[in-house]
């Protein structure tokens, strides 16, 4: 198994190397650091000087991929390429463009991502399983119809709706905790029930009927035709066959995205005010401080990747069939 | 004169790719069969009819003709939709500022002259108010409206059932009157009281959002005066647009790469194995929020080659279905992958093969008509979850361009203004209605053809 991860790390190297690539060709090529530096400093009005100072200032004076003027391995070192996109690749984020430290920024701003993506996916999980098991013990009754009809409408509303009328609903119309902002240390934990209410309340349509088209996969089978011509009754059909069988899909489902919530939401932390990494990503994105953004590009493969790792160890772990070589 | 857009040549295609499918399924027994399951399920039938209506307006709204010099008023020589032209009285009345649904008075207090010279605090009079109509005599003017909206719709409605019934009727050969009795009783296969039924609601709403729009703001106005109903109905096509030309730009790269790196295996397999690992790795709203900002530099150092702000819009449009496109089309090509790998060892292509037939012809005779249902499965299953996505990204202000209507830039200029005191609520109520409308309908549909199509459910729900 060993051998098998060591591959699957190094095959990691060249598709980060092609994210890197990917990136570099977006932000450098069709816009050179020229346009970039205008913008910042504003069309009208803007010397040239000024744009050099600008890019000297932020290390985009270098030339692209190849160095014409150094020596040796310098002519590939001293490139934006290297010094950038590849430096990444040490973990080291560089500066944003407005100076900032990105690696500081970071560790900082990942606890409060963590603090709301966490728990809204443990209660998530908990009450979208609960309910799609609910719902199949009850299946081909009026009560699963219904059910699955509401998880679709539930679907069918858009997350902005969910955090626009909780924060009307709840924070407004019946004062119980505030609307937006954060806190450090436990205090935040009154600012952390909104948003992880929102966040698993706007899941329960798409999670709940995901999970409920799975357990009803695992009813059709014939292991639980025997277990019931057995004579167990349905309590014991459903949580000691079906729910344990399902829990491979569902846990390897929920392994994949386990690195990505590192990541944070972009949307639920800035409509709350929570300083984590999803809202620092969007408002890199609205400053158009691309230094920041190429950072949490390359952060969120790695993790993207990680995740596809683990799920592949976790499914040895809780299916024995399943073996790497 | 006749203007195409992008979007508008793009969405006709579409519709024009969606009638020859319809033909070609006609004729072929195992296409007939699933759409038969799928025409026989009451959820579907009753969302397709509400699909129907979506699309219409959305049609509508792609035919563009500029305005010519001898039309009058402020909007002469500007591109307009021919749906602008039938919503001309939504479009003109424009207020000053915020007005709430079916108000006669502006939602906030100006200073006015009175009539004895002093100045006045007061709501003052909408521009496009119903003349002669007081707070007192509104109801009943409302409510006459409405009736005569009603008549409207059910008028249509019948002219609607009569096509209908004269059309079955002459593929059946049946009698007219016979036909038209079995349509509102029941008794066929296909579930034809639903669909009369959906049609009449339909039909009725949108009657009586006729007979009301030209007097009143039916959702109101937002900031600048505008109508929302007027913005909500504009909306429409920017979502279709953005559900189905996502899915159809990506279609030709998924399913060549897709069908090449599962038949040919090998160094193909790799090199496309690789390619769409590393498109799915990256996080997807930050690859389309990167290229977005590269479009915005890229057009505002270029501002020559946009000759209006609607052609300037419509290439913004186009180019974030192209984005979403990139980041969704690595999931079907997967699919499409592994199933073509499934198929590659069955007999009847291992036979092609022997007989030497050329691979060209093998994967357009044997491989691509057994994939299509994957394909189709993928078109359906994505429309809601991309009409969604347009909101978030354009609240993000990396959707579409800021001058465009869309769902996600109503809720995006109406947010703020839930904080104010009376709340400003309507923008927010007419964009929830209606996305939540045409994603309802579409993912109510999408599972039942998922269910039909599918050979995994096929038969083991029900």
């Amino acid at each position: 198994m060993s051998a098998y991860l060591l591959r699957r790390v190094l095959y990691a190297i060249p598709i980060l190397i092609g994210v890197n690539l990917l990136t570099f060709v977006l932000f450098f090529v069709v816009n050179s650091p020229d346009d970039m530096a205008r913008m910042h400093l504003g069309v009208k009005r803007v010397t040239p000087a000024a744009i050099e100072e600008w890019k000297r200032e932020r290390g985009y004076d270098r030339p692209l991929l190849y160095n014409e003027r150094g020596e040796g391995l310098a002519r590939f070192t001293d490139t934006i390429f290297f010094q950038k996109s590849l430096a990444l690749f040490r973990f080291d984020f560089g500066t944003s463009d407005s100076g900032r430290d990105i690696g500081y920024d970071i560790s900082q701003r990942m606890w409060p991502s963590l603090a709301i993506a966490v728990p809204t996916l443990l209660v998530g999980l908990a009450l979208n399983v609960t309910l799609a098991l609910t719902l199949v013990f009850f299946r081909a009754t009026y009560v699963d119809f219904w059910g699955l009809v509401g998880l679709v409408a539930l679907m069918s509303i858009s997350g902005l709706f969910y955090i626009i009328g909780g924060q009307y609903l709840v924070g407004k119309l019946l004062h119980l905790v505030p609307i937006s902002g954060y806190d450090t240390g436990l205090a935040a934990a009154k600012f952390l029930i909104l948003p992880v209410v929102v966040g698993v309340v706007s899941g329960i349509g798409s999670g709940g009927r995901w999970y409920r088209t799975l357990f009803l996969e695992e009813v059709g089978k014939d292991y639980v035709r025997t277990a019931r011509a057995k004579g167990l009754g349905e309590a014991r059909v459903m949580f000691g066959h079906v729910f344990r069988n399902a829990l491979i899909p569902i846990l390897t489902g929920v392994v994949v995205i386990l690195p990505l919530l590192f990541m944070g939401s972009l949307i639920v932390e800035s409509f709350f005010g929570i300083p984590g990494l999803g809202s620092y990503t969007i408002d890199a994105i609205q400053r158009q401080d691309f230094a920041i953004v190429r950072a949490m590009v390359f952060l969120g493969s790695v993790l993207y990747i990680l995740g596809l790792i683990l799920t592949d160890i976790s499914y040895t772990l809780v299916d024995p069939r399943v073996r790497l070589e | 004169m006749m203007v195409v857009l992008w979007t508008d040549a793009l969405l006709w295609l579409v519709f024009a790719l969606g009638l020859g499918y319809g033909l070609y399924a006609a004729r072929r027994p195992h296409l007939r069969a699933p759409w038969r399951r799928v025409v026989r399920s009451r959820t579907a039938l009753a969302a397709a009819v509400v699909l129907a209506a979506y699309a219409v307006v959305g049609l509508l709204d792609s035919i563009h003709l500029r305005a010519g010099p001898r039309d009058q008023g402020p909007y002469a020589g500007e591109v307009v939709s021919l749906l602008d032209r039938l919503l001309t009285p939504l479009r003109v009345h424009q207020e000053k500022t915020y007005a709430a649904p079916f108000a006669l008075h502006l939602y906030a207090r100006e200073t006015v002259q009175g009539p004895d010279g002093r100045p006045l605090r007061t709501w003052p009079r909408l521009r496009w108010a119903p003349e002669g109509v007081d707070e007192a005599h509104k109801a009943g003017h409302i409510l006459r409206l409405a009736l005569k909206g009603v008549l409207w719709g059910l008028m249509a409605w019948l002219a609607f059932w009569g096509l209908l019934a004269a059309a079955l009727a002459r593929v059946r050969r049946a009698t007219f009157g016979g036909t038209a009795r079995r349509l509102v009783r029941g008794g066929d296969p296909v579930p034809w009281p639903t669909l009369l039924g959906t049609a009449a609601l339909v039909l009725v709403v949108a009657g009586v959002l006729a007979a009301w729009a030209p007097h009143y703001h039916v959702l109101g106005t937002d900031k600048v005066g505008e109508d929302v109903l007027y913005q909500a109905l504009k909306s429409v096509r920017t979502g279709i647009v953005i559900g189905t030309l996502t899915t159809l730009v990506m279609l030709p790269a998924a399913i060549l790469l897709g069908i090449a790196a599962g038949y040919f295996r090998g160094w193909v397999d790799d090199v496309i194995q690789y390619v769409y690992t590393t498109l799915s790795s990256i996080p997807g709203v930050l690859l389309i929020a990167a290229a977005v900002l590269m479009l915005q530099i890229y057009m505002s150092n270029h501002p020559g080659e946009f000759d209006s702000l609607v052609r300037r819009a419509d290439l913004r449009l186009l180019f974030l279905c192209l984005i979403l496109g990139i980041t969704s089309w690595t999931t079907l090509c997967r699919l499409l992958r592994g199933e073509t790998l499934k198929l590659r060892d069955q007999d009847y292509v291992q036979a092609a093969h022997a007989f030497g037939v050329a691979h060209f012809t093998i994967i357009a005779r044997h491989i691509l008509p057994n994939v299509l249902h994957i394909v189709l499965i993928t078109l359906v299953l994505d429309f809601s979850g991309l009409v969604l996505a347009e909101a978030v990204l354009s609240y993000v202000n990396i959707g579409v361009d800021p001058t465009m209507n869309s769902w996600g830039n109503m809720i995006n200029g109406a947010r703020l203004e839930l904080a104010r005191e009376p709340m400003v609520w309507w923008s927010l109520a007419a964009a929830f209605l209606f996305m939540f409308g045409l994603v309802l309908a579409a993912n109510l549909l999408s599972d039942v053809v998922q269910a039909a199509f599918d050979p995994r459910t096929r038969g083991a729900r029900r």
